[in-house]
């Protein structure tokens, strides 16, 4: 049932903070335009994971990488020592759990990326902040009103609006850190209708707390727990019969 | 009954207690606000007496000749405070934003941010006597230029403070945004942190230039005075807190009133910057 070539290769992937060994021994394979999305209670590693892939850890000091998380086509380890992480978060870009636009106009926020990307020809930005902000569904509300400051913006709309910036240059893989669950039902349908339409586009990992949105939006689903990976598969089989009992257990809501 | 009757008395002591604090504290209050009016007021009611065009004007006579003014020291004293600002401002801000931005996880830095902590509330005598034996002593001359040094190393600490604080201030969110997007560090600080902080920072900026446009006692062992108008900033040069100190220990009435005078000057000089800068800062708000 599934013919998409692979995008990610997780492989052996162990990771440390300091002492602390948050994710064991994770394998995992992600689809080309598809969404995966990874489930599990508090504290069970998701959002670690999901950190690797753009290596956000290296950030902050003391965190520690172990085994391949591959990208294809061109077969490249992110988490290799000698890959420039920057070069990495320009082809996977990343939404966050709270709206975070920056502190400056409409149109300066989407083109930041575009800017990173060293275009500055004005009529190239204003072709591609349209196209960001249009595939981010926001163009209709915002189109008169570039150069007004991003907090003008409703939170919904904000983050529809971090949405455009993370896709204005292009990435080829998207990861989403629960980016509805400061938001309200109405603005949280506008992002995961938003999502499948991405699909189309480029491969998207999401981060969610809401199993029901798992279910909603993802083609595949791992579920973890307490940094390992306990099961992955389609999203429909995880849901409906699982192979393992912890993974049945946290869907029927009898722990998390 | 008994139990309302009880509930009367704790409602009751609380009321007292309320009052009594309420008391104490606006008295406090009004300790520390009488001394500052009748400051502001002494200066205002005697500097305005002999406040006059010839002040601005005209520089010192010998004493007993009349039309004398100040012009030395007010030139001076822009041009030593401006001198200060010109190399405190720079290093101040560089300073808080090491420390905040790549600081914010070695201890080392932690103890730098701590030792300019206490230097924020550092003798400023001292500073004086410090840029005297650096660079008086080995110049063999009083400058202005040293008396700029030792006002910019009153300024840093201020100025570094402040923008650490304010750059703290800025959510981390913020930051990963920017490296998300595939953001180099000093773009990350260029473009998000400081952007997000500008105001903070120019507060601090104003901070500081408050801080050392009344010092006399630095100026005491750097640029010391002069009685003469200068723009030499190799040589001494007159500042009016100097020049006030000098004038109102003098023997000559004369020297008294430009003294007062001058005090007006400085005093609601620096409230006019003060007030002038903040309003500037706030208008940023609704243009940013």
């Amino acid at each position: 049932m599934n013919n998409a070539p692979l995008k990610i290769e997780v492989k052996d992937l162990n990771f440390y903070y300091g002492r602390v060994h948050a994710l064991k021994d994770i394998n995992l394979n992600v689809y080309e335009k598809k969404v995966t999305a990874i489930i599990g209670p508090s504290g069970c590693g998701k959002t670690t994971l999901l950190r690797c892939f753009n290596r956000m850890h290296d950030l902050y000091p003391g965190n520690r990488y172990e085994g391949e998380i591959i990208l294809y086509p061109d077969k490249v380890n992110i988490v290799g020592k000698d890959v420039d992480p920057i070069m990495v978060r320009m082809r996977i870009g990343m939404v966050f759990q709270k709206p975070n636009p920056f502190p400056k106009s409409i149109y300066e926020n989407v083109a930041y990326g575009l800017k990173l990307k060293g275009i500055k020809k004005k009529s190239v930005l204003d072709e591609k902040v349209e196209q960001a902000l249009r595939g981010a569904a926001l163009w209709e509300e915002v189109k008169d009103r570039l150069h007004e400051n991003a907090y003008s913006l409703s939170g919904g709309q904000q983050q529809r609006l971090c949405i455009a910036r993370a896709i204005a240059p292009e990435p080829e893989v998207l990861l989403f850190d629960e980016p509805t669950s400061a938001l309200d039902p109405i603005s949280t349908a506008k992002i995961e209708d938003l999502i499948v339409e991405l699909k189309n586009r480029l491969t998207i990992l999401i981060v969610t707390h809401n199993m029901q949105q798992a279910a909603r939006i993802s083609d595949y689903t791992a579920f973890m727990y307490m940094g390992k990976l306990i099961e992955y598969g389609p999203t429909e089989k995880i849901f409906t019969k699982p192979d393992e009992k912890l993974t049945e257990d946290y869907i029927t809501g009898r722990f998390g | 009954m008994g139990d309302e009757r009880h509930l009367r008395s704790v409602i009751l002591k609380r009321k007292v207690i309320n009052v009594v604090m309420l008391t104490l504290s606006t008295l406090t209050a009004m300790y520390g606000l009488v001394w500052l009016f009748w400051i502001l007021g002494d200066v205002l009611l005697n500097g305005f007496r002999f406040i006059s065009l010839q002040l601005f004007l005209n520089d010192p006579t010998p004493p007993g000749i009349e039309g004398g003014g100040l012009r030395h020291a007010f030139v001076g004293h822009f041009i030593i405070t401006s001198l200060a600002a010109l190399i405190g401002v720079p290093i101040g801000i560089g300073t808080g934003i090491f420390f905040a931005e790549y600081g914010r996880h070695s201890k080392l830095i932690k103890t730098f941010r701590n030792i300019t902590d206490v230097l924020v509330s550092f003798p400023s005598i001292v500073i004086g006597t410090f840029v005297y034996a650096l660079m008086v002593k080995p110049l063999g001359h009083f400058s202005a230029v040293s008396g700029s040094v030792s006002l910019a190393l009153l300024m840093i600490p201020v100025i570094a403070i402040t923008t650490d604080e304010i750059l703290k201030l800025v959510p981390n969110s913020l930051r990963e945004a920017g490296y998300a997007l595939g953001a180099h560090r000093w773009q990350v600080i260029k473009d998000i942190s400081i952007s997000a902080a500008k105001r903070g920072i120019l507060t601090g900026v104003i901070l500081g230039i408050a801080r050392i446009s009344g010092e006399t006692a630095p100026l005491l062992f750097t640029s010391f005075n002069n009685n003469f108008f200068s723009l030499d900033i190799t040589k001494p040069m007159a500042s009016l807190t100097v020049t006030i100190f000098q004038y109102a220990m003098g023997p000559y009435e004369e020297w008294h009133r430009q003294a007062w005078a001058a005090s007006l000057v400085l005093t609601f000089g620096t409230l006019l910057f003060f007030i002038t800068a903040k309003a500037v800062v706030h208008g940023m708000r609704r243009s940013a």
